[in-house]
C-alpha cells in the first residue's frame, strides 16, 4: 500500500484536484480520510450514514436485491441523503467527500460487536453492490485498478475445454456457448460468495469466474478488508490495555479543546485521522503501531485510532492505559448510541432478572412466545432433551425474559433428568454451557439473545434440530398445521403463508402477533425474538409494562436542555446537551423505524 | 473378535500407551516437518479422562513429552485442537483476548445419526453393515470434491471408533483457512438441507452443477444394491409413503397403484422412474423439474456433514488412534483406494491387540532371552506383530505425501532462511523432554 503524500497534506482541495481524490462514485475505501471536521458536521455525517445503511437494510428487506423498484428506491434515498451515487454526475466531490468520511465514523461506532460488525459490512456491502450494478461498463476497469484489484481472463484455449462446466455452472450465463464472455480464473478462497452456494465452477483449486460475476469477487475483497480492519480495532485495544502507556502520550483535558477535538501525531506514523477544525489547541499524540512501522501498520493505526477513541466503556478502561478517555466522552454517547441504534435494542438482561417463576414459563410459551421459541419450548418438553443450536437459541431467549442463572440451571437439568440423563453428567457437560452463555465461563462473554436476523440467516437447523425461524425453515405444508394447532383463522394462515412465499418472515411473525393477541395493527416493527415476548406482556398485561424497557445506553451526561445552540462561543457549555439532543433525534428516528 | 469390556479399559490403556501408540508417526505428522517454527508446540490437544472428567489447552514441548504425559494420564479420548498464537498449556498466563487460535486442519465430522430419518435398519448410535454404505458413498463424495474442484492433496480419513468417519485435510494453505471459507466449504458440500419440520430436503435447480452430476454418478453405483436391496425402501406402505412425500401430488396415485402391484423395491423404482419422466414431460418447468429421481437418491444417500464442526478453528475433533471408549476400537485411518471393503466390524480393539501383544510377547521372551533390546526398539516395533499395523501403513503412506510437499517448502524457505531453520531444528532435537 502506497501513502501518497497528498492525501495527507492537503485538507479541501480545489478544482481538479478535488475531483482526483475521489475519481469514482464508489469506493474501496482504502485510506482514511485526514482533514478537519467541526463535531457538528462529524455528528450530522454519522446520522446520515446510519440512515442510508438503515434504508439499505429496510430496502433489502423488502424488496429483492437487484430488482427495478430496489435499485430506484436506493438511488432516490442516496440522492436524499447527498451521498455520491452515479459515475457521471458533475461536482461530485461533496457527495463523495462525505460518503468517505461518514464511512469512518461509522467504523468508529460498529466495531464494538460481533453482531454490530456483521451488520455493518452486511450494509455496506449491499451499498458497494449497489453501486458498482450502476457503474457503467467502461469505467468497471478504471475502478479495478484504483482498488487494487485486478485479475486476467483466461485463454480462448482453456475456455473451450471447460465451457460446459462453467456454464453449468454459473447461473448468470444462459445459452450453450460461452462466445465472448471474458472468464477469470481466481484462487477459490476469494470467490466466497460465489462457491458457496454452488455458484461457480470449481476446478483443482481455481474459481472460473464470469465477468458477470466478478461483483462477487470484488464484495468478498472489501468485507475481508473492511472486517479486518474493524478486528484490528479491537485486538489493539486488548494489545493496549496490556502495556503500560508509552511515555510520548501525553494527556489533556477535554475541556481545553473547546468544540474541537484533536489527536495529531507526528511523523513518522501518523496517528489519528480527524483532527480539528481550530488549530490552536493541538495535541500532539503519538500513536504506538502494533508489530513495528510498515506502510500497512500505517493505515491499520489509524484504523485502530478509531477504536481506541471509541473504547471507552467505562468498565474496560484504566485511566492509565487510555489517554483519550476524556476527549471520548464526547464522542463516546454519540458513537455508542448510533451502534445501538441499528435494530433498537439487543434485549440483554439487566433489570428483568428473576421477575419470572419456572412453573411460569408452559403457559407463557403458549401465550407470548414467538413461534420459534414455543415450537422449542414443547420439543424440549416432549423429548427431554434439545441439540446445541436449540440450546443456544432457547437459553439465551430465556435468559433475556429474565431467567437468572440458578433458575436456567434448574430448568435445563430438570428437564434432561427426565430424559433419563444421569445428573452428573448433566453437571458435567451442559452445566458449563449454560454458565458459558451467562458470562461465568470461558472468555466470559455475557451471550445476547439472538435476534429474528441471527436465527433466520444463520446455523439452519438439520436432521433432528428444532431451532431457526418456523416461517423460514419449515415446509409451508407442515408451518400450516403448525398454525392451526395454534388456533389461527384459515384466514390468518393463508395470509401468513402468503407472507413467508414473499420471504417477509419477520412479517409473518408480526401478523401471527397480531393474531394471537387480537389487535390490527400490532403498531412496532418485529426483529426480536425477545421483542416479541416484551410486546406481548405489554398487551396482556393491560398496556402496563411489566418487563424492563429498552436499556439506554450509558450516559454520564445530565439531562439535555432541549434547546440547541450552534454558536462557537457558547459550544463549551452547550456541548453535552447538543450531543444529547441530536440522540434524541435520533432515538425519534429509530422509534419511528423500526 | 476379542469382546471389549469397558471396565478393563484403564488397564488396556496402559498397554496401548505404553507399548503400541505410534507416537513418531504422530509426532511427524502434527510437526508438518518443522516448517513453521513452534507448530507443534503452540497445539492445543485436551484429554478425557475416566468418569468424563475433559482437561483442555494441553500442550507439549515435543514427543518425548506428549509421550511421558499421555502414559501419566492414559486418556480415555484424546482430542486434537487448533494451534494457537501462545502454548496452550500457558494460556492463562496471557492476557484475555491475546490468546488466539491461528490454525488448525479443515475437519469434517459425518456421523451416522444424521442419518436416522432415511436409515430403517438402525438408529442413532447403531450401525450395521447395511448402512454403513452411507458413509463410503460420504467418503467418496466428499473426497472427491476435496481433491478435484478444490485441489487439496493431504487428506485423511479415520474411522471414528463407533458410528461415522472423520476427514482432516491438511495442505498448508488449508491449514490457514477463515472459518467463513471453511463454512463456504461446507456449504458447497451439503444438499440435504432442513430439519424436523422440512420433509423435502433436496431439491435441484434446472441446471446440474457439476458437484451435483459427480455425486450423483458415485451414489448411482450404490443405489439398487444399497437402497432398494438392503435398506429396502419402498418395502411397504408405511416406506414407500414417505417418498410419496417426496413427489408431487398429481402422480401419487398412480403410484400408489402400481407400487401395490409390484413385488419389491426394485420394481416399485422402475415405475416411480417412469412415472416421474412421464409427470417432467407434462408439467414442464414445475418446481419439481426433471430432477425428481435424483432428488430422492440424494436425500437418501447424499452425504450430511455437521457445519459447527468445520467452521470454527477452535473446534475440537477426536484423534486419530484415538480409543472410543464405548466400544474400544481404535480411530484408524482409512485406506482410500479399499474404501469399500473397510468394515468397522474388523477394526480391531484395544483389548484384541492388547491381547495379541501379550501373546507374542510370551512366546519372544522365550525366545530372545539372550537378546538384550533396548525398551525403545522394543515398543517402536511392538505395533507391527498386531492387527494395528496395516492401519498404520495407511498413516505411513499419508505421512509421506505430505513430506513431499514440506520439501518442497522448505526449499523455497531456504533460499533465505537456510540457517535459521537449521539452528531452529538443532535445538529442538538436542532439547531434554
Amino acid at each position: 500500500m502506497e501513502f501518497s503524500g497528498r492525501k495527507w497534506k492537503t485538507l479541501r482541495l480545489a478544482g481538479d484536484q478535488r475531483n482526483a481524490s475521489y475519481p469514482h462514485c464508489l469506493q474501496f475505501y482504502l485510506q482514511p480520510p485526514c482533514e478537519n471536521i467541526s463535531l457538528i458536521e462529524f455528528e450530522n455525517l454519522a446520522i446520515d450514514r446510519v440512515k442510508l445503511l438503515k434504508s439499505v437494510e429496510n430496502l433489502g428487506v423488502s424488496y429483492m436485491k437487484g430488482t427495478e423498484q430496489y435499485q430506484s428506491k436506493l438511488e432516490s434515498e442516496l440522492r436524499k441523503l447527498k451521498f455520491s451515487y452515479r459515475e457521471n454526475l458533475e461536482d461530485e466531490y461533496e457527495p463523495r467527500r462525505r460518503d468517505h468520511i461518514s464511512h469512518f465514523i461509522l467504523r468508529l461506532a460498529y466495531c464494538q460487536s460481533e453482531e454490530l460488525r456483521r451488520w455493518f459490512i452486511q450494509q455496506e456491502m449491499d451499498l458497494l453492490r449497489f453501486r458498482f450494478s450502476i457503474l457503467p461498463k467502461d469505467k468497471i476497469q478504471d475502478f479495478l485498478k484504483d482498488s487494487q484489484l485486478q485479475f486476467e481472463a483466461i485463454s480462448d484455449e482453456e475456455k473451450t475445454l471447460r465451457d460446459q462446466e462453467i456454464i453449468a455452472s454459473s447461473p448468470s450465463l444462459s445459452g450453450l456457448k460461452l462466445g465472448f464472455e471474458s472468464i477469470y480464473k481466481i484462487p477459490f478462497a476469494d470467490a466466497l460468495d460465489l462457491f458457496r452456494g454452488r455458484k461457480v465452477y470449481l476446478e483443482d483449486g481455481f474459481a472460473y469466474v464470469p465477468l458477470k460475476d466478478i461483483v462477487a469477487i470484488i464484495l468478498n475483497e472489501f468485507r475481508a478488508k473492511l472486517s479486518k480492519a474493524l478486528a484490528v480495532g479491537v485486538q489493539w485495544h486488548d494489545l493496549g490495555s496490556l502495556q503500560p502507556l508509552p511515555p510520548r502520550f501525553k494527556r489533556f483535558s477535554y475541556l481545553s479543546l473547546l468544540s474541537c477535538w484533536d489527536y495529531r501525531c507526528t511523523p513518522p506514523h501518523p496517528g489519528l485521522l480527524w483532527y480539528p477544525g481550530s488549530l490552536q489547541s493541538l495535541v500532539t499524540l503519538d500513536f504506538p503501531v502494533p508489530g513495528g512501522i510498515n506502510s500497512e501498520d500505517c493505515e491499520t493505526a489509524k484504523v485502530v485510532a478509531c477504536s481506541f477513541l471509541w473504547e471507552l466503556r467505562p468498565r474496560k478502561l484504566t485511566a492509565r492505559s487510555l489517554p483519550a478517555v476524556q476527549s471520548d466522552e464526547r464522542l463516546q454517547p454519540l458513537l455508542n448510541h448510533l451502534s445501538h441504534s441499528y435494530t433498537g435494542q439487543d434485549y440483554s438482561t439487566q433489570g428483568n432478572v428473576g421477575k419470572i417463576s419456572l412453573d411460569q414459563i408452559d403457559s407463557l410459551s403458549t401465550k407470548s412466545f414467538p413461534p420459534c421459541m414455543r415450537q422449542l419450548h414443547k420439543a424440549l418438553r416432549e423429548n427431554h432433551h434439545l441439540r446445541h443450536g436449540g440450546r443456544m437459541q432457547y437459553g439465551l431467549f430465556l435468559k433475556g425474559i429474565g431467567l437468572t442463572l440458578e433458575q436456567a440451571l434448574q430448568f435445563w437439568k430438570q428437564e434432561f433428568i427426565k430424559g433419563k440423563m444421569d445428573p452428573d453428567k448433566f453437571d458435567k457437560g451442559y452445566s458449563y454451557n449454560i454458565r458459558h452463555s451467562f458470562g461465568k465461563e470461558g472468555k466470559r462473554t455475557d451471550y445476547t439473545p439472538f435476534s429474528c436476523l441471527k436465527i433466520i440467516l444463520s446455523n439452519p437447523p438439520s436432521q433432528g434440530d428444532y431451532h431457526g425461524c418456523p416461517f423460514r425453515h419449515s415446509d409451508p405444508e407442515l408451518l400450516k398445521q403448525k398454525l392451526q394447532s395454534y388456533k389461527i383463522s384459515p384466514g390468518g394462515i393463508s395470509q401468513i403463508l402468503d407472507l413467508v412465499k414473499g420471504t417477509h418472515y419477520q412479517v409473518a411473525c408480526q401478523k401471527y402477533f397480531e393474531m394471537i393477541h387480537n389487535v390490527d395493527d400490532c403498531g412496532f416493527s418485529l426483529n426480536h425474538p425477545n421483542q416479541f415476548f416484551c410486546e406481548s406482556q405489554r398487551i396482556l398485561n393491560g398496556g402496563k409494562d411489566i418487563k424492563k424497557e429498552p436499556i439506554q445506553p450509558e450516559t454520564p451526561q445530565p439531562k439535555p436542555s432541549v434547546q440547541k445552540t450552534k454558536d462557537a462561543s457558547s459550544a463549551l457549555a452547550s456541548l453535552n446537551s447538543s450531543l444529547e439532543m441530536d440522540m434524541e433525534g435520533l432515538e425519534d428516528y429509530f422509534s419511528e423505524d423500526s | 473378535m476379542e469382546t471389549f469390556d469397558p471396565t478393563e479399559l484403564p488397564e488396556l490403556l496402559k498397554l496401548y500407551y505404553r507399548r503400541l501408540f505410534p507416537y513418531s508417526q504422530y509426532y511427524r505428522w502434527l510437526n508438518y516437518g518443522g516448517v513453521i517454527k513452534n507448530y507443534f508446540q503452540h497445539r492445543e490437544f485436551s484429554f478425557t479422562l475416566k468418569d468424563d472428567i475433559y482437561i483442555r489447552y494441553q500442550s507439549f514441548n515435543n514427543q518425548s513429552d506428549l509421550e511421558k504425559e499421555m502414559q501419566k494420564m492414559n486418556p480415555y479420548k484424546i482430542d486434537i485442537g487448533a494451534v494457537y498464537s501462545h502454548r496452550p498449556n500457558q494460556h492463562n498466563t496471557v492476557k484475555l483476548g491475546a490468546f488466539q487460535a491461528q490454525e488448525k486442519e479443515l475437519v469434517f465430522d459425518i456421523d451416522m445419526t444424521d442419518y436416522d430419518d432415511v436409515r430403517r435398519c438402525c438408529s442413532s448410535a447403531d450401525i450395521c453393515p447395511k448402512c454403513w454404505t452411507l458413509m463410503t458413498m460420504a467418503i467418496r463424495i466428499i473426497d472427491r470434491a476435496l481433491k478435484e474442484d478444490f485441489g487439496f492433496k493431504h487428506r485423511l480419513w479415520v474411522y471414528s471408533g463407533r458410528r461415522g468417519v472423520h476427514c482432516w485435510v491438511c495442505d498448508e494453505s488449508v491449514r490457514k483457512l477463515s472459518s467463513a471459507v471453511r463454512s463456504g466449504i461446507v456449504e458447497y458440500l451439503s444438499l440435504v438441507k432442513g430439519g424436523q419440520d422440512v420433509k423435502k430436503k433436496v431439491h435441484l435447480s434446472e441446471k446440474i452443477h457439476p458437484f451435483i452430476r459427480k455425486s450423483i454418478n458415485i451414489i448411482k453405483k450404490y443405489f439398487e444394491e444399497y437402497a432398494l436391496v438392503n435398506q429396502d425402501i419402498l418395502e411397504n406402505k408405511e416406506s414407500w409413503d414417505k417418498i410419496l412425500a417426496l413427489v408431487p401430488e398429481t402422480i401419487h396415485d398412480e403410484l400408489q397403484q402400481s407400487f401395490q402391484k409390484s413385488h419389491n423395491s426394485l420394481q416399485r423404482w422402475e415405475h416411480l422412474k417412469k412415472v416421474a419422466s412421464k409427470c417432467q414431460n407434462n408439467i414442464k418447468n414445475d418446481k419439481y423439474g426433471p430432477w425428481l429421481e435424483w432428488e430422492i437418491m440424494l436425500q437418501y444417500c447424499f452425504p450430511r456433514l455437521d457445519i459447527n464442526v468445520s467452521k470454527g478453528i477452535n473446534h475440537l475433533l477426536k484423534s486419530p488412534f484415538s480409543v472410543h471408549p464405548k466400544t474400544g476400537r481404535i480411530s484408524v485411518p482409512i485406506d482410500l483406494q479399499k474404501v469399500d471393503q473397510f468394515d468397522p466390524f474388523t477394526v480391531p480393539t484395544i483389548s484384541f491387540i492388547c491381547r495379541e501383544l501379550d501373546a507374542i510377547s510370551t512366546n519372544e521372551e522365550e525366545k530372545e532371552e539372550n537378546e538384550a533390546e533396548s525398551d525403545v526398539k522394543h515398543r517402536t516395533r511392538d505395533y507391527k506383530k498386531t492387527s494395528l499395523a496395516p492401519y498404520v501403513k495407511v498413516f505411513e503412506h499419508f505421512l509421506e505425501n505430505l513430506d513431499k510437499s514440506q520439501k518442497g517448502e522448505l526449499l523455497k524457505k531456504s533460499d533465505t532462511h537456510m540457517c535459521d531453520y537449521w539452528m531452529n531444528n538443532d535445538s529442538e532435537l538436542g532439547k531434554p523432554g
